[in-house]
């Protein structure tokens, strides 16, 4: 089965024709929403960063989210004043090929004459998209990343192997999958270290594990929160070996950093904790910050598990949730596009919910709306974080 | 060696010294696990551990054949595992009740 992708002027290949409006400082939050707002159906999504001052991290997020295979155009809100770096993000918008505007509020004369001229940019670039090439797109051409958030003790057991299963599927068809939250990760790094491609990048998963326990050991907490308890998680060591399965079997070929994007097929380990001393406070402050990073990785979209319940998308890439709790799938069904919880239940093996998954994902790549998409959920967050470039050791694939 | 394990719960790895509960099972539930009988002190919901065998304080606690922590006190077969008597070897874990707050004197 092919895919029927959007072709960039990049060459990238992308599942969904979207326009982003994205704010330079929260200052012009509200204006971008505006402009936003009313065609928020119609393809264009809200993103955007809220701080003042600039960020080398934050920076390189909006510049490959901005020109994200999904991404067909992108209008970028500035008040005019904030350190964010509009004058290079905008170069390399427009050098990527895609149709980009910059609005400076202060200049273009305030609220109403930025919404107004931002609307009418909105719906001429909208026009203009209607006729991007469609093209063939090969399995080995797409990125999956996954991620796991509302965890109960039901996630490990159903949701996080099924798609660890359907992780397999990929990347025995040469795709490209991430997995991510080092943190998450604590205790498991020794025999993550043996699925290493070769002992050199097993050595550096041990180093960033380790680095992700110190961070959280800095800010007193672990990433297990009351609920994962109230679900019968008791400790961080518990969450990680549930979250682990969310890489399924294969052999890890490279870590890769926020903004990094794998050149070729097979599965990779996302570092999402900074590098240097904690600095910005807790790594990713909810599991938005996450599907962000993995997007700028080059997602095509995510694998999102849960066993509380949770509602979110993602603005840019789908977001297909795998429910890992009966009793939530009963309550929350609306929600969730799949119910893993049936393993629970004696009704499915794990290889048959993991089958059902990856036939899911290609629907999914092919148009099919996820049930976030359909609710319209297109939640988004990005905030200050500082890393080191990835060492050669990190990605022997590459050299 | 064949040891019989009632189909409402889940042993996850031969090693493990936890059993996990398939779906919500009431208080005083009479369960076989692993070939010995336990008593469930309370009402398991799913995917909670509880003990099958007697663990003294300070053992490792085994669930998919890793260790997830350590046991604080004496457990008893059929005793519910959770915060009450399992902690982290890492980092603590944070919960909403009065008496599981995180921050301790000296942390």
């Amino acid at each position: 089965m092919t895919i029927n992708a959007y072709l960039r002027a990049d060459g990238r290949k992308g599942i969904r024709n979207t326009v982003v409006v994205a704010y330079l400082v929260e200052c012009a939050h509200h204006i971008s929403r505006e402009i936003y707002y009313p065609f928020r159906e119609n393809g264009v999504h809200l993103i955007g960063f809220p701080g003042c001052f600039p960020n080398v991290y934050s920076h390189k997020m909006m510049e490959r989210l901005c020109t994200h295979p999904n991404v067909g155009g992108a209008l970028l809100v500035s008040l005019g004043c904030e350190g964010f770096n509009k004058g290079k993000l905008l170069e390399t918008i427009r050098k990527s090929g895609r149709p980009v505007k910059l609005l400076e509020i202060q200049g273009t004369g305030g609220t109403r004459k930025t919404i107004a001229e931002g609307k009418a940019w909105i719906e001429q670039t909208l026009k203009q998209l209607e006729d991007t090439p469609r093209v063939k797109m090969d399995i080995d051409e797409l990125i999956v990343g996954t991620i796991c958030g509302g965890s109960d003790a039901t996630s490990g057991l159903t949701a996080n192997p099924a798609m660890g299963r359907a992780f397999d599927f990929l990347v025995e068809k040469d795709a490209t999958c991430i997995f991510e939250e080092t943190g998450e990760l604590i205790g498991m790094e020794h025999w993550m270290a043996k699925r290493a491609e070769n002992p050199v990048l097993g050595e550096e998963i041990v180093k960033t594990v380790a680095k992700a326990a110190k961070y959280y050991a800095t800010y007193g907490h672990a990433s297990i929160g009351p609920g994962n308890a109230d679900g019968g998680l008791t400790t961080i060591e518990e969450k990680s070996l549930g979250a682990y399965a969310k890489s399924g079997q294969s052999v890890i070929s490279g870590i890769i950093k926020p903004g990094d994007v794998p050149i070729k097929g097979g599965l990779y380990l996302l570092d999402v904790v900074p590098d240097g001393e904690p600095l910005f406070g807790f790594p990713n402050i909810s599991d938005n910050a996450e599907i962000a990073e993995l997007m700028a990785c080059g997602s095509h979209m995510s694998l999102f598990s849960t066993g509380r319940g949770s509602v979110v998308g993602s603005a840019i890439a789908p977001v297909i949730k795998v429910c890992a709790n009966p009793a939530t799938y009963k309550r929350m069904s609306d929600d969730m596009d799949v119910d893993a919880g049936r393993i629970l239940e004696g009704r499915a093996t794990l290889d048959e919910v993991g089958r059902e998954i990856y036939d899911l994902i290609l629907r999914v790549a092919n148009g099919e709306q996820t049930k976030s998409e359909e609710l319209g959920h297109q939640e988004f967050i990005l905030t200050y974080k500082s890393f080191e470039p990835i060492g050669p050791a990190c990605y022997p694939s590459a050299a | 060696m064949t040891q019989i394990t009632d189909p409402r719960v889940l042993v996850l790895a031969p090693d493990d010294n936890v059993a996990i509960a398939k779906s919500d099972i009431p208080a005083g539930t009479t369960l076989t696990v692993m070939g010995t009988t336990v008593i469930l002190k309370v009402k398991e919901e799913v995917g909670h551990k509880f003990a099958f065998k007697a663990l003294k304080k300070g053992t490792t606690i085994v669930k998919y054949g890793a260790p997830i922590g350590v046991a604080t006190q004496d457990i008893a077969p059929g005793d519910s595992m959770h915060i009450h008597n399992v902690t982290s070897d890492y980092i603590p874990t944070y919960t909403l009740d009065e008496g599981h707050q995180f921050f301790k004197e000296g942390h």
